[in-house]
């Protein structure tokens, strides 16, 4: 019975819908991965033309923050791992409380954030907020330019997984999302979010550790 | 046969129970008649309804931006409108017409309409999301054209900084935000169309049996789900320096404004394909269905869509060949350029292949589709002229490359869109059109078009550059010509209008396949049920099996 509800209009049964749904997932994160490219490429324009000035901005930003913030995430996702596993194997607490607590940790590493760019702002190396900026260089400038918006695209991504992953959590652990057979729901939700992940994954060498 | 028995009433024009078939009452068109029901809908084809309602419209409403322009084109002097004026009508024109209609024109409407019928598919793979589509792209046309009228913006569509992050007084902010949302939905549509080639296949529908017209759409989609993310991120950094200063593209902060012209390019070139290779693909069916004879090369005319979405992403810079960048840089882009017309070539190829000798007719939907060889054919030899090097110095920035993209972008894409409206049209209403009135439109198109952009080819050659309204007198015959055959090129536009709406009540039925094609979509009754098919079909023969009745053998 909840094999056949579950199953929707274009589709002929279940599988050929959950494949549906993973490529289009898939699909989704490809024009994402596009999307932070046009901003990898602004990187490495910058690296490639202005080298020297490059690593000095770098050693600028505070390593260890986004050290521990890279951990932070990292661990996230193997919450997510852990969460997925659970959905398939029908258990609708688990599924909810490694979710719950992927989602915290996301909320750990915006708290983190946040506290970055205040010290940041302190030391005058942020742009966009009006202080005086004290960089060296007009490269350093545009780097940190480059750091603000790449980083808040980032950190936008990540509420929206937040919000994402908390929904389903709530939707799992009340039994309103059938599991086993919807475990799709928590799949897809989790790739989008490993690919949030690898961006930062990506964007702490290219930013913290160009020094 | 039946459709002549279910003729409705004629004398009785009054009566709509009389005039309507069965398969009418049983079709998607009367599943519903609340407002609810086609603005909260799912299926696939009445979104391509509320599609073709929307694109109608923004076409209208560029197409009177141009004519404005060619208004006051008209004298060499800047009469009609100021210079702020001037600039703000073709921001509008370009920006409408490029992200709201040919973007979304032949995908979203025909798109929709038919890739599902087309593959034996009851609907798109996502139903929900392609309405959700409809509704980003609706609101983000609305807020576009509010913005572009209200305030104005007047960096042109391609938003090329520094004019348009330190200089212009427009809302380029809003405009930026509008085409970025605009963005999702074309993101959105795409997706929806590569998952559901994938998945939702009929059985026996292998990818060599796949209709043409699907290979371009999801070659399309590709473009469309790989590039624009592209266009998203540069309009951010746009909006991020006007906003904040966040100078990205601002030299004196350690920015580079080509940088800007690299990433717009890398979207938009590809873009260009977003907007011509699903008319390669409604081509490859006219053809097909007027020369009654497998297409020529399939495997080459599938594959080279493709290709063409594949190395159309590596020559964005022969937009930038006398913008500043690297000798060396130049002479890669102009090869690639080069290679890129081949795949192009080949299709041109393959459909003059096909209509070898067939038994060519000459119905409404063939007469575009020959309009689309000709012009296309025309614009891409130019496009290989400007892909030179040293012509491209000598031409850049004229009305040369306005005549160029226009034999594409209007001769081609705009008369395939007719093609496919003219040949479809009697699966999406039932009803036929008079194919007098058909053919004329066609003419007249032709007609119209190359008197308004082939004088183009010439102002620009003499030096008349683009985006200017106050010009040297000696031009101004030519302008003339040109806004003479706009007048012409807009009346023919709107004939269609005319006998297509009039065909809904009064064409007789159509029957299931009144062009007598293969393809799935012909094997529904027209207008198809809601449901496409009764029960899934199932495919075993190959694509365009048509009976090969040579000119030559029967007489
Ligand atoms: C197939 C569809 C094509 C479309 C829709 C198209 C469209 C356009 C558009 C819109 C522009 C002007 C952009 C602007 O400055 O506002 C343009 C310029 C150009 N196109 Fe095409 N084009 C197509 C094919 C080609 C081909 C096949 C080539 C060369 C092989 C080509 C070469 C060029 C070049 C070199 C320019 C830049 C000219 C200049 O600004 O100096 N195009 N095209
Ligand atoms: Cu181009």
């Amino acid at each position: 019975m909840a094999e056949t509800r579950s199953v929707a209009e274009p589709y002929r049964d279940a599988r050929q819908q959950r494949d549906a749904a993973m490529l289009g997932m898939y699909v989704f994160l490809g024009s994402e991965i596009m999307l932070f490219g046009g901003l990898f490429a602004v990187a490495a324009v910058m690296r490639l033309l202005h080298p020297a000035e490059v690593v000095e901005a770098s050693k600028a930003l505070h390593v260890w923050i986004g050290a521990v913030n890279t951990a932070v995430l990292l661990t996230s996702s193997l919450f997510v791992a852990l969460a997925v596993d659970c959905a398939k194997g029908g258990r609708r607490r688990g599924t909810g409380a490694w979710l719950f607590s992927a989602a915290s940790l996301g909320a750990v590493f915006l708290a983190i954030k946040v506290y970055e760019y205040s010290l940041e702002h302190a030391e005058g190396l942020l742009p966009g907020l009006g202080a005086p900026l004290k960089v060296s260089t007009p490269v350093q400038r545009a780097f940190m330019d480059l750091y603000l918006v790449a980083t808040g695209l980032h950190a936008l991504h990540l509420l929206i997984g937040i919000l994402l992953l908390l929904v389903i959590a709530i939707r799992a652990a009340s039994g309103r999302l059938l599991l086993p057979e919807r475990a799709i729901v928590p799949v897809t939700a989790g790739l989008y979010w490993h690919l949030v992940d690898v961006i930062w994954v990506f964007l702490y060498p290219i930013l913290y550790l160009a020094r | 046969m039946t459709a002549l028995q279910e003729r409705p009433e004629q004398a009785d024009r009054h009566d709509r129970g009389l005039s309507e078939t069965d398969t009418e009452r049983q079709s998607y068109l009367r599943a519903g008649h609340s407002l609810g029901s086609w603005f909260f809908t799912r299926d696939h084809k009445r979104i391509a309804i509320l599609y073709l309602f929307a694109i109608t419209a923004f076409f209208m409403i560029g197409g009177a931006a141009a004519a404005l322009m060619r208004l006051d084109l008209l004298t060499s002097a800047g009469d009609l409108l100021t210079n702020e004026g001037y600039n703000r009508a073709f921001t509008i024109h370009g920006v409408i017409m490029v992200w709201f209609f040919l973007i979304p024109s032949i995908p979203n409407t025909f798109g929709n309409f038919l890739v599902p019928l087309m593959i034996g598919a009851r609907d798109l793979a996502f139903p929900r999301l392609n309405l959700l589509s409809w509704y980003i792209f609706v609101l983000a046309g609305g807020f576009t054209l509010f913005v572009l009228i209200a305030g104005g913006v007047d960096t042109g569509w391609t938003f090329y900084t520094p004019l348009s992050s330190m200089f212009s007084h427009g809302n380029v902010v809003l405009a930026a935000v509008a085409v970025f949302i605009a963005g999702f939905s074309s993101i959105l549509t795409g997706l929806n169309f590569i998952v559901t080639v994938h998945k939702l296949r009929c059985p026996g529908m292998t990818w060599d049996r796949l209709p043409l017209f699907v290979w371009a759409i999801y070659a399309t989609s590709l473009i469309l789900v790989l590039a624009t993310p592209v266009l998203s991120i540069t309009l951010v950094l746009i909006a991020a320096e006007r906003l904040f200063g966040l100078g990205i593209f601002d030299p004196k902060l350690g920015g580079d404004p080509l940088l800007y012209q690299h990433l717009f390019w890398f979207y938009s070139h590809p873009a260009v394909y977003i907007m011509v290779l699903p008319a390669l693909g409604v081509v490859s069916e006219l053809v097909a269905a007027a020369a009654r004879k497998p297409v020529f090369g399939y495997k080459f005319v599938a594959g080279s869509s493709i290709a063409i979405a594949v190395i159309g992403f590596f020559v964005w810079g022969h937009h930038m060949f006398v913008a500043g960048q690297s000798m060396y840089a130049s002479a890669v882009f102009s090869f690639l350029s080069l290679a890129v017309a081949v795949p192009s070539g080949i299709k041109v190829y393959n459909w003059a292949a096909t209509l070898y000798k067939g038994h060519i007719s000459l119905d409404p939907p063939f007469l575009y589709g020959m309009t689309f060889i000709g012009l296309f054919v025309v614009g891409g030899l130019t496009g290989l002229m400007l892909a030179m090097l040293a012509v491209d110095v000598h031409v850049h920035d004229t009305y040369f490359v306005v005549a160029h993209f226009h034999y594409i972008m209007v001769g081609g894409t705009v008369s395939a869109f007719f093609g496919a409206l003219h040949y479809w049209w009697p699966k999406i209403v039932g009803r036929t059109y008079p194919l007098v009135w058909g053919r004329l439109a066609a003419i007249f198109i032709f007609l119209g078009f190359n008197l308004t952009f082939f004088p183009q080819f010439l102002l620009g050659y003499l030096g008349m550059p683009r985006r200017y309204h106050v010009y040297a007198p000696e031009f101004q015959m030519l302008h003339v010509l040109s806004s003479a055959g706009a007048s012409l090129l807009g009346l023919a536009y709107l004939m269609p209008l005319v006998y297509l709406t009039w065909s809904m009540r009064y064409g007789a039925p159509a029957g299931d396949n009144p062009w007598d094609a293969t393809g799935l979509e012909w094997t529904t009754p027209s207008p198809p049920p809601k449901h496409n098919f009764d029960e899934i079909p199932v495919v075993d023969r190959p694509p365009y099996d048509y009976e090969i009745e040579m000119e030559g053998e029967d007489g």
